[in-house]
């Protein structure tokens, strides 16, 4: 188990004292300007150097992304901008940022809008998350008070920070649809090219983070990059906030080191599975959007990026949902689905429509009133959306039916048989096909 | 995607205007944006207007739109894309979110939601018969590891049970909903593990009441960019950089010691040359003759090859 000394979040379950002293007593806010001092390019090489990988699902490293931004401004202001607006199924670690930890990210946000040549932040928290931000906004307050943001402050850099928030849309995670969002429209995913670090929030050179690669930089740059890429296997560095929930004894949120196998994990954090490990079905490693995996695969597959891509996965947010064999895998599937398709933003057809689509199907084959045929038929259309939509939202549709079949297809066929016998038992006619 | 539209006609309000406290709270959100950026307001605004009147109205929307000097349609898509605004009348005293997707639905939300239809309606979105309460299904609300959960207005309630849930709505009807602890309802501190956390046990150690002395302006302008750090360098494990060995760099007394001893031994060749050069490296100050070539009042300064310090290198 990681250490308590080599945790970042060290406040994490708010039981010790919230306010800006207390972060400072904890090591937060200690040289930060000494950090900016040793200018840009330092920080930018350090991140590049320490391994981080972007905290929000997709893994892109984080130092390599601040180092896209502009390195002259030609005029326009740079803005940083923070997702926080977390809506992944699962995934509920920024909320414990934000709620009780928020002086990690505000501090991040300073040195990574130096960075950036951004003066500029605004955090964009999902509107479910009301306490969460006014806990936020409380914190930034009292950093205003004390002299580290805004003009002329302590740190050497100007830098404001505003909070803006949603109202409940998860495309809005999309980077490109939060900037739409912030900017006052709908949030519907715009074409890349041009990228937001040319053309991103009011057409300004902007970079999106998620709240928990900005909330790490500070420590990372004040420890020491080698500090940070010395802990787990490599390319997969550092430590993460894990959320487990579904089918364990104790469902928690922790931060851990990477590279640790699940059923280390699970025993160490959570008190196991529930009924046992021979009790467990399957697992969604990392929010809802990722492929399900066998129980059997996953007990011994290591948690971290490459470690999940062998199990033919992928690690997503770091949120495991735990299912044991009391579960109906195909209703919590299909659950899923109607959560893509209530979500959808309805821009691109292969989305609007094939999330509606699949979804319906998969409602009959949780009752088994379905065909054989159609499980290939599903497969190939979920494929189809695949790819081809402007944002990823089509493939998170997609990624949890194609884990369901690859996975899962003798339980499919078992309840369409089930129901074929019940309906010929009774007399039953048999329904057409479409 | 849903379809949503505005409530009818007869239940909409004729006008719409923000409180007094509320609308100079919007003239600082406007503010919180670039001039002739104000569109971005439009959601904080619409959420207050919404937190005023319990809903959505078409005389807020119509509102907002020309305090955001934006087209009706626009302000009006984005009332009818995000979810979080409802556009009709809901539960006076309790709008009860359950949150159904699937971590929750592992924990059974599905009872919570059977509670819902029993004790409030039988249809979401619909207010029971007194007009105090109302439900909807919602999707993800973000506190999974606190599964089953349910949101009243501002508050999350985790943890649930269906009898727990029974008493939320009981209070909450009743008038009392400010009583109802909100959090987990079971014995757990927000997300850590239920029973106590097994992680960050250590004590707070007190705040430092004496800062480090910051560097002085001048020392921090000497150090100049401070390189990458040696991160991801492989570990050297020769014998010759164990660091028990001494080196003169370790070991300074022992060094200074060889070097006199070395210096003291006679029969040395070289020494009798290396004298004239440290006289040399005196120069005219100490009555040197000056070096041939040099002539006085020339504007080329003298160029003299600096042997690196030890120091320096090994620093």
């Amino acid at each position: 188990m990681l250490k308590d000394q080599d945790r970042i979040f060290t406040n994490i379950y708010g039981l010790k004292d919230k306010s800006l002293k207390g972060a400072m007593g904890r090591g937060h806010w200690d040289g930060t300007k000494q950090i900016i001092e040793k200018g840009r390019d330092w920080i930018i090489d350090e991140m590049k150097a320490s391994g981080l990988r972007g905290r929000g699902g997709a893994g892109f490293p984080t130092g390599l992304k601040w180092s896209f931004m502009p390195k002259e401004s030609d005029g326009r202001p740079h803005y940083l901008v923070v997702n926080a607006d977390e809506s992944e199924p699962g995934t509920c670690k920024d909320r414990d940022i934000m709620r009780h930890d928020p002086h990690t990210l505000i501090e991040g946000c300073v040195i990574a809008g130096f960075a950036m040549g951004a003066h500029t932040a605004y955090i964009y928290v999902r509107g479910e998350y009301i306490r969460e931000r006014e806990a936020l906004q409380a914190a930034i307050d009292e950093c205003y008070d004390a002299g580290l943001l805004g003009a002329n402050n302590k740190n050497g850099w100007d830098f404001d920070i505003f909070v803006h928030h949603g109202a409940g849309a998860y495309i809005c995670g999309e980077e490109t649809a939060l900037l739409e969002s912030l900017e006052g429209k709908k949030g519907q995913p715009r074409l890349k090219p041009p990228f937001p670090a040319n053309m991103g929030l009011y057409g300004c050179p902007t970079t999106v983070n998620n709240v928990e690669s900005i909330a790490v930089a500070p420590t990372i740059l004040r420890r020491g990059a080698s500090w940070f890429s010395s802990i787990g296997r490599p390319n997969n560095v550092g430590t993460k906030l894990f959320m487990v929930s579904g089918h364990v004894n104790k469902p928690c949120t922790f931060e851990e080191a990477m590279g640790l196998s699940f059923r280390e994990i699970i025993d160490q954090h959570c008190g196991g599975i529930r009924g046992g490990w021979d009790n467990l079905l399957a697992v969604i490693p990392g929010g809802a959007s990722c492929p399900v995996v066998r129980g059997e695969d996953m007990a011994d597959a290591i948690m971290d990026f490459d470690g999940m891509r062998e199990v033919k996965s992928s690690f997503g947010t770091g949120g495991m949902i735990v299912m044991d064999k009391s579960t109906d895998i195909i209703k919590a599937v299909w659950r899923i689905a109607a959560f893509f398709k209530h979500e959808s933003c309805g821009q691109c057809t292969p989305c609007r429509e094939g999330t509606g689509w699949m979804m319906r199907v998969l409602e009959r084959m949780v009752r088994g009133n379905a065909q054989k045929r159609e499980i290939d038929m599903l497969f190939q259309v979920s494929k189809q959306i695949e790819g081809h939509t402007i944002c990823a939202l089509g493939d998170a549709a997609a990624w949890p039916i194609q884990g369901l079949i690859r996975n899962f297809r003798p339980e499919i066929e078992a309840r369409i048989d089930r129901y074929t016998h019940n309906a010929m038992a009774d007399g039953a006619v048999m329904e057409a096909a479409e | 995607m849903s379809v949503r539209r505005l409530a009818e006609d007869n239940v909409q309000p004729a006008a719409f205007a923000f409180t007094e406290e509320n609308a100079g709270w919007a003239e600082a959100t406007i503010r919180k944006y670039p001039s002739g950026r104000q569109q971005s307001a439009v959601i904080p605004l619409l959420m207050r207007a919404q937190e005023q009147d319990g809903w959505v109205t078409r005389a807020a929307i119509e509102f907002v739109a020309q305090k955001l000097e934006m087209p009706y349609i626009r302000v009006l898509e984005v009332a009818t894309f995000y979810t979080q605004f409802q556009l009709k009348p809901i539960g006076t005293r309790a709008h009860v979110q359950v949150c159904g997707t699937t971590p929750c639905m592992l924990r059974g939300s599905e009872d919570l939601i059977r509670v819902c239809k029993s004790k409030i309606h039988a249809e979401p979105l619909e207010v029971n018969e007194r007009g105090t309460l109302s439900w909807e299904e919602v999707e993800c609300q973000g506190a999974c590891v606190n599964a089953p959960m349910v949101m009243i207005f501002k508050d999350a309630y985790e943890d649930l049970t269906p009898e727990r849930l029974e008493e939320i709505i009981d209070a909450f009807d009743a008038g009392r909903g400010k009583e109802v602890k909100p959090g987990p309802q079971v014995d757990r501190h927000f997300s850590a593990p239920e029973g106590a956390p097994v992680t960050l046990l250590a004590a707070e150690k007190p705040a430092r009441k004496k800062p480090e002395p910051k560097p002085s302006e001048a020392e921090a302008s000497a150090a100049g960019p401070v390189p990458p750090t040696d991160a991801a360098r492989p570990k050297d494990t020769a014998e010759e950089s164990d660091p028990s060995i001494k080196t003169p760099l370790t070991d300074k007394a022992a060094s200074k010691r060889r070097v006199k001893a070395a210096e003291e031994q006679p029969l040395s060749g070289t020494a009798a040359t290396t004298k004239p050069d440290r006289k040399r490296a005196g120069s005219a100050a100490e009555g040197a003759p000056p070096e041939p070539g040099a002539v006085s009042g020339d504007a080329k300064p003298k160029r003299t090859r600096k042997k690196p310090s030890p120091e320096g290198e090994a620093s």
